[in-house]
């Protein structure tokens, strides 16, 4: 295999991409939406079904999922996963498929997933335990983890509620500029201070969006990939980080497994923080944009908080950081991980229209899991950046 | 055999806060397991933790009736290890970073239950 640090930067590509049913998508089951999903990933690609041969999802309610999906289809998948990585799960399978491609073990990955628990709530029974050592506590699950991540932060490096506050005014910008995003009334850094108190520091509105959504990407080798519909989106670099389950075993409440994930991707994609012209970071809570802004190196640590002030992640900012609007104000469907590589892959085809980010090549989308527990960052870049 | 979250709720039970060590790392662990984490030795005994802690990070859920409301905190024992709990006996906008607590069980819901407060 053509590997550099290892992994086969540019060798395989994204190239379809798809949501579907963002906001409310009623009277459906979560296999239907990923299914829709998938098939307009694949009509984007210009891909038959027939030809997928490895399918990786997570579904949100079925533990066995991968099968259920292929089954659903009519495949016969050579892989089939449905990871428990959480929200990061399909930055692990870019990883996983780009791996099975370069090795020859198959030729074209979907990965697909949907999810609708506005319309459809799911049911009582979830498909994780309640862990004995932490839930009779009841801290709110998982609000209540990241709640004490952002009281450390702020307790260490000064950060305050304000500059939380301008992640969730920077994504609803952003979602103002996106016809897709769910959430587009106005806000103000005011209106996230005086919203409902939750778990300090964490208010209502500094917590991301539960509603409906679906999303795929279709996957291919480099070679494949140049007859396609679309320009290819290639695969420069993916690495992952597990550091714990349940927020008393994070290690630093303050640093991420971003901090490993994040120098691997870069050294395999060859480039670096500064290079990025679009930036997917998982805004579960504001507090976590902040952390990984930090963690991935586009500011020192303890400089998060400061790094997103007076609209430096806001559309007309310095950094291009979610620009869909973000799981604050777009779509976050229980795991938000796919929908960040779907933005960054159309912001480098160049298809987003008023918030589309001018010649962007270089794209980052950083998925998070659990609580901060896990962390998976791929890079992606244009065919000019081979 | 180690029954580790069995033992650990036994001696709750009794009144006893335990946490494990290892007899070749002298390393202690909580919550209880059958190795201790990174080393993976599995000559882990009980020993009585000292109930001394300092809160490492606090988050207040917020309920409508602001009696309700209540603390969860990670603290840091004087052992080591870190674990999930609440603070009692204080107003919770008084618990902050850095305040040093002690073990306390209680029974809550007819179950034993460790807690802290302030030392």
């Amino acid at each position: 295999m053509n590997m550099r640090n290892g992994f086969p930067r540019g060798r395989a590509a994204i190239v379809g991409a798809s949501t579907y049913g963002i906001g409310l998508c009623p009277g459906v089951s979560a296999v239907d939406m990923a299914a829709r999903a998938a098939l307009l990933a694949l009509a984007d690609a210009g891909i038959s079904l027939a030809e997928v041969d490895a399918v990786y999802t997570s579904a949100p309610y079925e533990a066995l999922g991968g099968m259920e999906l292929a089954e659903y289809l009519g495949l016969t998948p050579k892989v089939t996963d449905c990871n428990r990585t959480g929200g990061s799960a399909f930055e692990v399978y870019v990883q996983q498929a780009a791996l099975a491609l370069e090795a020859g073990l198959i030729d074209c990955a979907l990965i697909a997933y949907g999810s609708n628990p506005a319309s459809n709530p799911p049911p009582g029974v979830g498909m994780t335990r309640q862990s004995p050592w932490e839930a009779p506590y009841k801290p709110l699950a998982p609000l209540s983890s990241y709640a004490l991540a952002a009281s450390r932060h702020m307790h260490l490096y000064g950060t305050t509620r304000e500059q939380l506050a301008e992640v969730a005014v920077a994504a609803r910008q952003w979602a103002q500029l996106n016809p897709e995003a769910a959430v587009r009334d106005p806000l103000s850094v005011e209106d996230v201070l005086k919203a409902r108190m939750v778990s300090d520091p964490l208010t209502v509105r500094d917590c991301c969006l539960f509603n409906d959504g679906a999303a795929a990407v279709v996957m291919v080798r480099a070679d494949r990939a140049r007859d396609c519909a679309r320009a290819p989106v290639h695969v420069l670099g993916a690495a992952h980080a597990v550091t714990h389950r349940e927020i008393s075993s994070m290690p630093d409440l303050t640093v991420t497994g971003a901090a490993i994930s994040g120098p691997q991707a870069f050294a395999q994609a060859g480039v670096g923080p500064a290079d990025m012209d679009v930036v997917m970071l998982y805004d579960a809570f504001t507090i976590t944009p902040i952390l990984f802004l930090e963690d991935l190196g586009f500011c020192p640590k303890g400089e998060g908080g400061r790094f997103v002030s007076n609209g430096h992640v806001a559309p007309g900012g310095g950094l291009a950081l979610n620009t869909n609007g973000g799981g604050l104000s777009c779509v976050h469907p229980g795991m938000y991980g796919l929908f960040l590589l779907v933005e960054a892959t159309r912001q480098l085809r160049g298809e987003c229209g008023e918030r589309q980010v001018e010649n962007a090549r270089l794209a980052l989308a950083h998925g998070n899991g659990g609580v901060l527990s896990s962390e998976a960052t791929v890079v992606l870049g244009t065919p000019e950046t081979l | 055999m180690l029954q580790p979250e069995a033992e650990w709720r036994a001696h709750l039970a009794e009144g006893r806060f335990m946490i494990q060590r290892s007899r070749s790392t002298g390393g202690h662990v909580f919550y209880p397991r059958v190795a201790e984490p990174g080393t993976g030795a599995e000559d882990l005994e009980w020993v009585p933790a000292s109930g001394a802690g300092t809160v490492h990070a606090v988050t207040i859920v917020r309920k409508k009736d602001p009696a309700d409301s209540y603390s969860v905190v990670l603290v840091d024992l004087a052992e080591g290890p870190r674990l999930m709990s609440r603070v009692d006996g204080v107003p919770v906008d008084d618990i902050h970073i850095g305040m040093a607590v002690k073990a306390s069980i209680i029974n809550e819901g007819d179950k034993p239950l460790l807690v802290f407060v302030p030392a």
